[in-house]
């Protein structure tokens, strides 16, 4: 006996096997996704005041790019919508077009990733110095004469880590200053000043990387998460543009609902980062 | 075409042939398989495996908890020899040997033991049987779950042979205990740990999608929502529970992970201070948040633990009382109130931790309204037996005696149920005592009745009754014996935690020594019950070459449509599509021919 429903939909449900697999998948990524955001509201709420020196607040806010944190949302949306049309096509017995559409879907996904790269490298290099004095203040580092790199983890500094080098001094280059929201004062008192830093003055020092904040922590662990399932997403919709479009020839009717399950899923990741946007940039 | 055997397909252009493929090799028959019965078996074998290897984990543990700091006889030279001289050092059980013990002995039995043998193995083989389907909706995802379990459990022993020894912070794993590493040697046994739980995480997500989808989709024609057996529901239900509690624990491993690896502080709150010395630690974190996202998955998961035990002593005792079930559809009903309020009593694990009053009430509330509907199951295979004439087997004599034994632990459950009295309670024995009788005469019982009960289905021959019934009244003794003394030890006040059985404990507070005395008992009646595994590890091999031959595809003459295949069901499972004519438990219907009506007859 063969397995019943593979693409044909069942009368009394009227779904066949994949979509009813992908829509329990998708439930379950709901509850995954769901405790991380939970998590975040429960740190958030509980995080005791005055712990990020930057900003007067518990928590740090304004740190993250929203400009490029926007143009990444219309990127995944815009991939959203071609993957709909992708599908479309198909129904509408155009292969040609949909293989466009499919590709432009991809191409939006490494670009978000590619962006989403750019925003960690900057975080990476990005520090949060606490001097002797009690002050505090925030910028990218320069040691050496040389910006951190994300990829080389021997670039990421401490204060122990410059004493043993036995550097003396680092270039802070300030970031503008902000007020009690967070956002930037739009006539600061250091704008792009860039300060040298005697590192006998630092008490503590941490770039904006997990072990530093649980905001970042938080951060991190969302969007890499999220960037792992893009970067799922992708590859498997690549497949399907390419090499696992064969089947249009084979089996029309079950491609379709390949396209469809896959579609659904990466409406998922889409409504992830619809969730993850306001709640990490903006809020 | 998605077909449930790719090699099955050698020429692709005859699609109306489904069996006509050539002898498959070894690797793709009994490795590789994508045969959900096969696969049934691969979960069950390993389960088995596994549930014997956290059953002597134990046996040793008791040995220490009786006779602290004594040498392990026999054993201890082997633990020397394996585990090296700074971890068991003259086969002594140390302090954290017993805690890596701990945790693993509850990792295993839960994860790697009970719940793989009742979804994987029982929920694999028999599931699609009972509702007519040719495979699972999605067999290469269910060969993918197994191979992720197997994967999960391959890291998991492999954490005793890190540096330091396997995970240490018990099976919940409570942070910060959890969280403070060693920074040299950051892959630890925790974080074996966490990365066998991720796969064993995956294997569950892949295994509940399969499961539901299913049951969803591929019930035969007649199969109705209400004509499916209790044992589809209670693996329906439990699909849900697995589905939707994992993922949260599967964020919180992520989490700890990260605490552990990139010293991040999701789990450690500022100031925290190890052996005099303060963390570097950026702090800010919250240990609450993890005992949220542990029970959130802990609890659900206890019923995971239960539900497919009732769907399997239900088709026990329905096939062997004769008679109708009594109640199935307040059963129906009842799993999956079940289902739904298990998501809402999580916080009852932790009212030690100093939560408001409002919130207590709250989740004793909800804690009392779940134990209704599992009351009314219980009591209505209670009733069922009213009037039947019961065949006592050895199937059937587990399956009866899972009724009183659940019972027990069922009823020492409700005084953890309660704030007041579970403050009391909660870190003493009787914790362990209550657990141990809901899992191990509970779902343990069960796990043996189906056994017994499916055995001849699955090799064609029967277990022997003689030997079965020895396991069955030996299992029953010894059980008792271990547990319940835990009970009154509980009682009386006798820390869970401690390695030395509690010596230092009622040294110190003048306890009762007398209470001491009975993890001897406890001890020798492990022992016993080790003893009384045995004539079943015989039986079991045996009778898959020697035993009673299955006089006809339905020996039991059970009416559920898994006894309407060839014994053992090929490929495809049905000669002829099944059609399910009728209830799932017509037994002795007046005027029927004989004294059962399957499901699958049309007469």
């Amino acid at each position: 006996m063969e397995i019943p429903y593979t693409y044909k939909a069942r009368p009394d449900t009227g779904l066949y096997n994949a979509k009813v697999g992908i829509w329990l998948f998708l439930a379950s990524e709901i509850m995954l996704f769901g405790a991380l955001f939970s998590a975040y509201i429960l740190l958030r709420v509980s995080a005791p005041v005055g712990f990020w020196p930057d900003v007067g607040l518990a928590w740090p806010r304004g740190l993250l790019n929203i400009p490029i944190g926007t143009f990444n949302t219309a990127v995944l949306i815009t991939s959203s919508v071609t993957v709909v049309l992708a599908w479309a096509s198909l129904k509408m017995n155009n292969f040609a077009r949909f293989r466009v559409y499919m590709v432009i879907t991809v191409l939006c996904a490494f670009a978000f990733l590619g962006i989403k790269s750019f925003e960690y490298n900057d975080k990476f290099s990005h520090y949060v110095i606490r001097l002797q004095d009690g002050k505090a203040l925030t910028g990218h580092i320069e040691v050496d004469g040389k910006h951190p790199r994300f990829w080389n983890f021997s670039d990421q500094w401490s204060v122990a880590k410059l004493a043993t080098q036995k550097v003396t001094k680092i270039k802070v280059e300030m970031d503008p200053e902000r007020d009690m929201n967070g956002h930037v004062k739009a006539h600061g008192s250091h704008d792009h000043e860039v300060r040298e830093v005697a590192v006998s003055d630092i008490a503590f020092m941490g770039s904006y990387t997990p072990a530093t904040h649980p905001f970042f922590a938080v951060y991190f662990l969302i969007t890499a998460l999220h960037g792992l399932h893009v970067l799922g997403g992708a590859l498997v919709l690549g497949y399907f543009a390419f090499p696992g479009a064969k089947m249009w020839k084979s089996n029309p009717e079950q491609f379709i609902n390949r396209i469809e399950v896959g579609g659904l899923f990466w409406h998922f990741v889409d409504l992830v980062w619809i969730f993850l946007f306001p709640v990490v940039y903006l809020l | 075409m998605q077909s449930t055997a790719p090699h099955a397909h050698t020429s692709a252009t005859d699609s109306s042939h489904g069996h006509a493929h050539h002898e498959p090799g070894f690797f793709s028959k009994y490795i590789f398989s994508t045969d959900h019965k096969v696969i049934g078996i691969q979960y069950g074998v390993s389960a088995l495996l596994f549930l014997l290897f956290g059953f002597l984990l134990m046996l040793v543990m008791r040995y220490q908890l009786a006779n602290p700091g004594k040498a392990v006889p026999l054993v201890g030279p082997l633990l020397e020899y394996v585990l090296g001289q700074d971890v068991a050092k003259g086969g002594v059980v140390g302090g954290d040997l017993y805690n890596s013990f701990g945790a693993m002995h509850g990792t295993i039995m839960v994860f790697l033991a009970i719940v793989p043998v009742l979804f994987g193995a029982f929920g694999n083989y028999v599931t699609p049987l009972q509702i007519g389907a040719p495979d699972m909706a999605f067999p290469r995802l269910n060969m993918a779950s197994f191979h992720a379990y197997f994967l999960g459990g391959v890291v998991m022993i492999a954490s005793f042979f890190t540096p330091g020894g396997s995970a240490r912070s018990g099976w919940t794993s409570y942070s910060p205990l959890a969280s403070i590493t060693d920074p040299t040697n950051l892959f630890d046994g925790q974080t074996y740990w966490l990365m066998g739980m991720v796969l064993l995480i995956t294997s569950s997500l892949l295994g509940s999608v399969n499961f539901i989808a299913t049951i969803i989709q591929l019930r035969c024609r007649g199969m109705s929502w209400m004509r499916m057996p209790f044992f589809v529901w209670a693996q329906f239900v439990t699909g849900f529970l697995l589905l939707l509690a994992f993922p949260p624990l599967e964020a919180a491993g992520l989490m700890q992970l990260m605490d552990n690896l990139f010293g991040s502080s999701f789990f450690l709150p500022q100031g925290l201070v190890v052996s005099g010395t303060p963390l570097q630690v950026s702090g800010g974190g919250s240990p609450l948040l993890w005992q949220h996202l542990f029970w959130f998955l802990g609890h659900p998961e206890v019923y995971v633990l239960i539900l497919p035990a009732f769907g399997i002593v239900t088709e026990v005792i329905s096939n062997n009382i004769r008679k109708p079930l009594w109640g199935y559809k307040s059963m129906v009903y009842s799993v999956m109130s079940i289902g739904f309020l298990s998501f809402i009593v999580w916080a009852h694990h932790m009212y030690l931790t100093g939560m408001g009053t409002k919130v207590a009430t709250f989740f004793q509330t909800t804690t009392m309204m779940i134990s209704i509907p599992s009351v009314i199951i219980l009591t209505a295979l209670f009733i069922s037996l009213w009037g039947g004439s019961i065949r006592f087997n050895s199937a059937s004599l587990f399956a009866l005696s899972f009724l009183p034994m659940f019972g027990i632990g069922g009823l020492t459950g409700l005084p953890l149920g309660f704030n007041a009295s579970d403050i009391f309670l909660h870190d003493s024995y009787y914790v362990i005592g209550h657990f141990h009788y809901v899992v191990a005469p509970g779902t343990m019982f069960a796990v043996f009745a189906g056994i017994y009960y499916w055995f001849p289905k699955i090799t064609g021959r029967h277990m022997n009754e003689l030997l079965g019934k020895l396991h069955w009244a030996g299992s029953l003794f010894f059980m008792n014996c271990v547990f319940a003394p835990m009970f009154i030890q509980g009682f009386k006040g006798m820390s869970r935690r401690m390695s030395d059985g509690g010596t230092t404990y009622f040294g110190g507070l003048g306890g009762d020594p007398g209470v001491l005395k009975l993890n001897n008992m406890i001890f020798w009646s492990a022992i016993g019950l080790g003893i009384c595994q045995i004539p079943f590890i015989i039986n079991f091999f045996s009778s898959i070459f020697m035993g009673k031959r299955a006089t006809s595809d339905n020996p039991w003459q059970a009416t559920t449509l898994e006894w309407s295949t060839p014994t053992p069901p090929p490929h495809g499972n049905f000669l002829q599509e099944p059609v399910a004519y009728r209830g799932p438990y017509e037994y002795s219907v007046p005027g029927a021919k004989s004294d059962f009506s399957p499901q699958g007859d049309k007469n």
